[in-house]
């Protein structure tokens, strides 16, 4: 098409991006990650978020994050990240006698 | 630190500690009956024939409409939007159930909500035109939903202080399903309207099938006239869905139709029990199974 050679034309994609979906269940708990879902922008995966993962009564909040905005840990990372803390138990407060009239502990 | 986000970080503590009432903290808890605790008896001095028939009406409407809704059910484009037009089909299916159990009480005459919903011949059904005819497309999905949700939503906002307590709490109920199934095609419409140049011009098309079926929404009807404080009144609705639509239609850079109304026969409408002809399909579909087997349950 003449003329419209300096348009911007934003690359088609085949698929929507993935969101990932965070629900809270209740007033006071945290938002938990309950999966993931196609959609074509944050609004849309907002109203997607509702009717795919709380039908059954499940949430009171919904969070939802494009899943190329998360940053990972990978698994080739995992013995740097993870195993230096597997032998440090002075790090765990077990040395402690908790009294019996504290709850929730 | 703002004040606000003092107040927010209150809120958050308080959350812990409180009692909302809320109940929903883990699947298939919470729920509750709509109707719970309600005097289902017709209240005295409300016309009971007449509010038999306007819960036919209302009920009627939200049942072909689901049955309509129902047939995308496998021909969605993307499986999150199947979902999303389910739990709306859904939604108006519980309001036509709750709808036409009403009916049949107020009737008095032993009809339950299915004998009513599958045994009833086409004229006696009181739905307007605009649910029947089937959708060429999404676009015509969601045009038709658009202003069926914002109509339906202005009448069942009216409703909620209905003289009839059963019909009012039907209608709180229904004002957050609809207000809801009028955000989403809203949406849509918006989308399409404001896309790229073939999904304006389909949601332009779409637009120029449902309009002529606007204005019968509308209608006075003897129905509601004999129904003061009791019915909602569609003309007093207008102005407010009006509104709404031009609001829609505007950010979706999209044309009002200016089509005419669909021709009504002798006068009559479906409110009168009038129909198109897509109507007789509907209706032979969703009633086929119960009536092959008219003692079965299941």
């Amino acid at each position: 098409m003449a003329g419209n050679e300096d348009r911007v034309v934003a690359p088609v994609r085949s698929d929507w991006p993935l969101y990932e979906v965070f629900l809270r269940g209740k007033r006071g708990l945290n938002h938990v990650h309950v999966g993931s879902l196609h959609a074509a922008d944050p609004q849309m995966a907002l109203h997607h978020a509702r009717d795919l993962y709380t039908r059954r009564n499940e949430g009171v909040s919904i969070w939802v994050v494009a899943a190329r905005d998360i940053t990972a840990s990978s698994p080739d990372e995992k013995d740097p990240f993870f195993d230096p803390s597997g032998d440090k138990v002075y790090r765990h407060p077990t040395f402690y006698d908790i009294p019996d009239d504290v709850p929730h502990m | 630190m703002t004040g606000d986000q003092t107040e927010d970080e209150f809120a958050a503590y308080q959350g812990l500690a409180e009692d909302t009432g809320d109940h929903r903290w883990a699947f298939g808890t919470g729920f509750a009956d709509p109707l719970e605790g309600i005097d289902t008896s017709v209240p005295e001095g409300v016309d009971a024939e007449a509010l038999a028939a306007y819960c036919l009406m209302l009920g009627d409407d939200a049942l072909i409409l689901s049955h309509r809704l129902q047939q995308w059910m496998t021909r969605m484009p993307e499986l999150e939007e199947e979902t999303a037009i389910a739990n709306i089909a859904l939604d108006l299916l519980g309001q036509a159930r709750m709808l036409l159990a009403r009916a049949g009480r107020a009737e008095g005459a032993g009809r339950d909500e299915d004998r009513l919903a599958f045994f009833r011949a086409e004229p006696e059904f009181r739905n307007v035109r605009l649910v029947e005819p089937e959708d060429a497309d999404f676009a015509g999905l969601v045009g038709r939903l658009l202003v069926f949700s914002a109509w339906r939503l202005a009448l069942l906002g009216q409703l909620t202080g209905s003289a009839d307590p059963v019909l009012a709490a039907i209608a709180a109920k229904g004002v957050k399903e609809v207000a809801y199934h009028r955000d989403y095609a809203a949406q849509w419409v918006i989308r399409l309207g404001d896309g790229t140049e073939v999904s304006h011009a389909r949601m332009q098309a779409a637009l120029a099938v449902v309009w002529p079926l606007v204005d019968e929404l509308f209608l006075a009807d003897p129905v509601t006239a004999a129904l003061p404080g009791v019915a909602a009144d569609p003309a007093a609705a207008r102005a407010g869905v009006d509104a709404v639509l031009d609001a829609v239609l505007a950010e979706a850079t999209l044309d009002r139709p200016g089509a005419a109304p669909l021709a009504m026969v002798a006068g009559k409408t479906g409110r009168d029990g009038v129909h198109t002809e897509a109507l007789g399909y509907v209706l032979a579909e969703l009633q086929s199974v119960a009536r092959a087997h008219p003692d079965a349950t299941w």
